[in-house]
């Protein structure tokens, strides 16, 4: 035999392993079963989820992109307006369709107006709505999901029920014919925050649902059940924290199909009306004239992409880094 | 192993048994995960020799770095994983190779049981060709002898019928059946080496008897080396030739199976075999629990991982981790430098006891107050066929006619296997809402007549404690707030609510001050307790406990169950008990219902019942329970049971056990027409009053 035999009388005392020590700093999680069952308490500084989120969320390149674009982008958004020589509702007389030049970064559209000065006031019309609409269809969301599944037999039937009614119906079209008739309004822009969030709740709703109902056969929520407490105090208290990270990333990505929407409906002329603009707005104004005066068509469209791509990777990375089995552990 | 030092192999040839050669040797192997706190080192230097026609036991708690193990002899870790050390096969490495070399040796030379049988097949083949598929990949068969080979296989591991069955898909089969499948999978080829990691952990017990019945077979037909990984010490007091126990990523003890069960020379190996409840034997005392937990595997302080632990650990533990070395006895080693100390020394003299003061001596069981009726109790759930026209095709009868009552300070158990009715008996008790047929009493009210708000009260003297501490406890919600939940909703003094928190915590043994921790931050015993402390916030009378420990470790597990036995005669309590596992049963609880298909099959004290079954199926059950003593554990002689539980949608007629019962088997012509023809009824046995058995034959047989 070549080595120490597991079992042979008389084996060699040969020292078992060597006792390294593994360069290990900080508290401690055991890949071997959860995490949450390895944890001794009272060892150690605990990081908290949120922290442990970021590290992760950090770790990735698209997050960092996401995160610092969407900053740029927003610091664009607020400070723009007091950074530009001109108000988007101001025609300079000597200048239509003038390339960028000092005077007007972004240059000059037919009609005079300066194009950074309008983008900017787009930009700022087009994050508003995506926001609104995003934050409103997660909140929708989440309470009617929540309740179609916690509720079951009739109150979940009907809820799931206008829940596909909605899928199936037109959206574009209806939110078209009114926004035509608000047109002109001083609130075209809610009319359209509302419009959106009303067609667009149902996939994410269909989710938490699904989620939802996986939640309610748990112990914790049979457990609280069974101590009466009240079922909207279930709902709110133990289910929707427990969805939130999808909330959390279907936000982000809401908020890149409510700009998509926005601008689609504004680009054929449904959505923001004038005198108010939004990017969508922009890109309908300047699609005549991108080959001749490119500029009018390119600095909207690009803030538009750098958006929408920042917010994107910027859910992805969310995502990754919220889900535990996703590869953003770092390496050995 | 990173791409640099990738080592150069001479030859890429299977390795081949060798004489004198064992068929596995690990040498020294560590292995390390990344982790969000740093580097987690799950296997610290294993020494492990596996020789051909040997079965290995590797026992520990979870997290001992026992799979890992394994699955680096599969090379199945994750690419993340650090693996260092030697592990060779028939004297070749194999650490190091190529994935599709390792492809080779997987399944041809060594195979792999999971515990999960339902993962571990794929479900959109059928049986048949998932088996052809691993006969195929490895040897040159035609399809025809593939196909008959697939069924010799089929015949080899027990499946009746196989002709037809391996044209059937995975779910088509139970769970004891799928594991004969991944037996018969991995014995397909031949293999010289088989890891079965907890092979029968997913199933009952009864299944579990089979399946390590079918273990021993599939070792002796392929004469392999056998790595039988477990937490379950019975399973390997009755399988395994030698025992190597792991704790904190090392080995500490290994030695011949007898020599570990009866001369431990490592102080946890006496703690866990101290800190497990037995089947065979009547509970005296408490439980010795081993205190604490098992230590984290990033950044271990230097010395003994066992020291914290440890009720014989001093200064020279603390200095340096001591190496498995050889003791007195030969062919023993020991990773403790005091194992002399321990020879032979009982669990008793070493662990400090907990002292549970006695119950209060009451009368008889009949003057004592019923705090739970149950009589005749039936739930069925009716069985639907159609997609668009739904309609009605059957019943299933989860719940058939079941009667039994708790009394004040008593604990019954609610024993069987999966599928019995156990979890419907008690969801159907704990909705407190009337029931399909039968009454239900708690506390002297009839739940068919409570009104909304009467239920509510009722609630608060019939609490629940689950199986899953991960699952019963909101992850989001900080300790305080999971306790203070029903002292929330059910009008407790808002001022009082902190001070009573404290008050529980404290008593079920947590620390007040953690109260602002998050489950995530306790273990699992410590979960479980702050799951106890949740139901017993409104002082119930009554606690429901759905297998409440079976998600624990064995040391932990101990600590718990006292636990619940001092809070029971501190409180005055009463517990409805269900387990799967016998030996806590018999441990805790006073009288026991065994169901079957269900029905209550006996019901009677738990010494009498565990002593002298007296139903067949009873006796069947308790003969398949694995005790923890080697040489007890294979003079046994045990009843299997033949195939599986029938549907409860279609139960047999008459007796439903009698399509199993090796009693049936003995009877003449007459008195099997009464099995099959007559339902037996739940009647006094042997004269006594309080023990009941459903049988028409019954007969007291010793199990153990």
């Amino acid at each position: 035999m070549t080595e120490p035999n597991f079992s042979a009388a008389g084996a060699t005392n040969r020292p078992e392993g060597s006792t390294s020590t593994a360069p290990a700093t900080g508290p401690q999680l055991d890949p071997d079963l959860d995490p949450a069952e390895a944890e001794a308490p009272a060892s150690g500084k605990r990081l908290s989820r949120n922290r442990l989120i970021w590290r992760r969320f950090w770790r990735s390149t698209g997050g960092k992109i996401g995160v610092i674009g969407l900053a740029l982008v927003l610091l664009l958004a607020i400070v723009g307006p007091s950074l530009a020589r001109w108000d988007y509702w101001v025609v300079d007389d000597n200048a239509f369709l003038s390339p960028p030049s000092a005077d007007h970064w972004f240059g000059t559209n037919q009609g005079g107006f300066d194009i950074f000065a309008m983008t900017v006031e787009g930009l700022r019309k087009s994050m508003v709505i995506g926001f609104m609409v995003a934050a409103i269809v997660e909140i929708l969301a989440a309470l009617i999901g929540a309740s179609a599944a916690y509720f079951g037999k009739r109150v979940g039937a009907i809820l799931q029920w206008i829940t596909d009614l909605l899928l199936v119906i037109p959206s574009f079209l209806i939110i078209a014919i009114i926004s035509q008739h608000t047109a002109g309004s001083r609130n075209s822009t809610w009319m359209l925050i509302i419009l959106l969030s009303a067609f667009s709740w149902m996939i994410s709703a269909r989710v938490i649902r699904a989620m939802t109902l996986s939640l309610v056969s748990l112990d914790y929520v049979t457990a609280a059940k069974f101590m009466s407490v009240p079922s909207f105090v279930v709902i709110v208290k133990h289910v929707i924290p427990n969805v939130a990270s999808y909330l959390i990333i279907d936000f982000t990505l809401g908020v890149v199909s409510a700009i998509l929407g926005e601008t689609t409906l504004s680009f054929f002329g449904f959505g923001v009306q004038k005198p108010e603009t939004s990017l969508g707005t922009l890109l309908g104004d300047g699609m005549g004239s991108a080959t001749t005066s490119p500029w009018v068509f390119l600095f909207p469209a690009g803030v538009l992409v750098i958006l929408l791509l920042c917010v994107n990777f910027m859910g992805d990375a969310l995502r990754d880094a919220i889900d535990p089995s996703s590869k953003s552990g770092g390496a050995a | 192993m990173s791409k640099k030092d990738k080592p150069v192999f001479e030859s890429d040839a299977l390795p081949e048994r060798q004489p004198g050669v064992p068929v596995l040797q690990i040498a020294d192997l560590n292995v390390r995960f990344p982790s969000e706190d740093g580097v987690v080192h799950a296997v610290r230097g294993v020494n492990l020799t596996v020789n051909a026609g040997e079965v290995v036991g590797l026992v520990g708690e979870s997290g001992s770095g026992k799979s890992v193990t394994s699955m680096s002899v599969m090379g199945l870790l994750d690419e993340n994983a650090h693996v260092e050390g030697s592990i060779k096969l028939h004297g070749t490495e194999l650490l190091g190779r190529s994935d599709d070399w390792m492809s080779e040796v997987r399944g041809k030379k060594v195979a792999m049981v999971f515990q999960d049988p339902l993962s571990a097949l794929t479900p959109v083949y059928t049986i048949g060709d998932q088996i052809v598929e691993a006969l195929q990949i490895h040897g040159k068969y035609s399809d025809a002898e593939a196909w008959d080979r697939a069924l010799e296989l089929l015949r080899m591991v027990g499946i009746p019928n196989p002709e037809v069955r391996a044209k059937n898909f995975p779910h088509e089969f139970s769970g004891g059946m799928r594991q004969r499948v991944v037996i018969a999978m991995a014995i397909a080829n031949d293999p010289d080496l088989i890891i079965a990691d907890e092979p029968t952990t997913a199933l009952d017990v009864t299944i579990q008897a089979q399946i390590l019945d079918l273990l021993r077979v599939a070792q002796r037909e392929t004469h392999a080396g056998v790595v039988m990984i477990t937490h379950d010490l019975g399973v390997v007091a009755g399988l395994a030739d030698r025992v190597a126990v792991m704790y904190a990523g090392r080995i500490v003890e290994r030695a011949d199976v007898n020599d570990v069960f009866y001369h431990s020379r490592h102080p946890y190996t006496v703690g866990l075999l101290g800190s497990l409840p037995r089947p065979d034997l009547d509970k005296d005392e408490p439980l010795t629990p081993v205190e604490g937990n098992p230590p984290s595997l990033l950044n271990l302080p230097p010395g003994c991982p066992f020291a914290p632990r440890c009720p014989m650990a001093s200064e020279e533990c603390l200095a340096a981790e001591p190496d498995l070395l050889e003791t007195d006895l030969a062919g023993h080693t020991s990773a403790c430098i005091k194992f002399a100390s321990l020879s032979d020394k009982k669990y008793e003299e070493i662990y400090p006891h907990e002292e549970i003061p006695a119950a209060a001596e009451q009368g008889t069981r009949e003057d004592a107050e019923v705090i739970l009726h149950v009589d005749g109790l039936v739930k069925t759930y009716p069985l639907m066929k159609g997609s668009v026209f739904k309609r009605r095709v059957g019943t299933v009868h989860a719940v058939d006619h079941i009667s039994f009552d708790i009394r004040a300070g008593e604990t019954l158990g609610l024993v069987g296997e999966s599928g019995c009715g156990k979890t419907t008996t008690i969801m159907s008790i704990l909705e407190l809402a009337k029931p399909e047929e039968g009454r239900v009493v708690v506390l002297g009210k009839d739940t068919a007549e409570l009104s909304k708000s009467d239920r509510k009260l009722v609630r608060q003297d019939l609490q629940v404690v689950f199986q899953d501490p991960m699952a019963s406890l909101d992850p989001r919600l900080p300790i305080y707030d999971i306790i203070a939940e029903p002292l929330k909703y059910n009008g407790y003094p808002k001022a009082r609510i902190a001070s009573r928190v404290e008050e529980l915590m404290a008593l079920v043994g947590l620390e007040p001050a953690h109260a602002n921790r998050y489950p995530r931050n306790f273990s699992g015993g410590q979960k479980q307790r702050v799951g106890i402390a949740r139901a017993l916030a409104l002082e119930p009378r009554l606690l429901v406990l759905d297998e409440p420990v079976s998600a624990l470790d064995v040391s932990i597990q101990a600590g718990v169950l006292n636990l619940l036995e001092r809070l029971r005669v501190e409180m005055g309590l009463s517990y409805l008990f269900v387990a799967h596992d016998l030996s806590v049963v018999r441990h805790i609880a006073h009288r026991v219902a065994v169901m079957y298909l269900g029905r209550i099959v006996e019901l009677g004290p738990v010494g009498e019942v565990f002593d002298h079954p007296e139903h067949p199926y009873s006796q069947s059950l308790l003969s398949a329970i694995p005790v923890p003593d080697p040489v007890k554990e294979r003079a046994r002689n045990r009843i299997l049971l033949q195939g599986d539980l029938p549907s409860p949608a279609n139960p047999p007629s008459g007796c439903p056990f009698h399509t199993r019962c090796p009693k049936f088997q003995t009877l003449d012509e007459a008195d099997r027409a009464r099995c099959t023809g007559e339902t037996p009824l739940l009647a006094s046995a042997g004269g006594q009053v309080d023990r009941q058995v459903a049988c028409h034959f019954p007969e007291g047989v010793s199990v153990f």
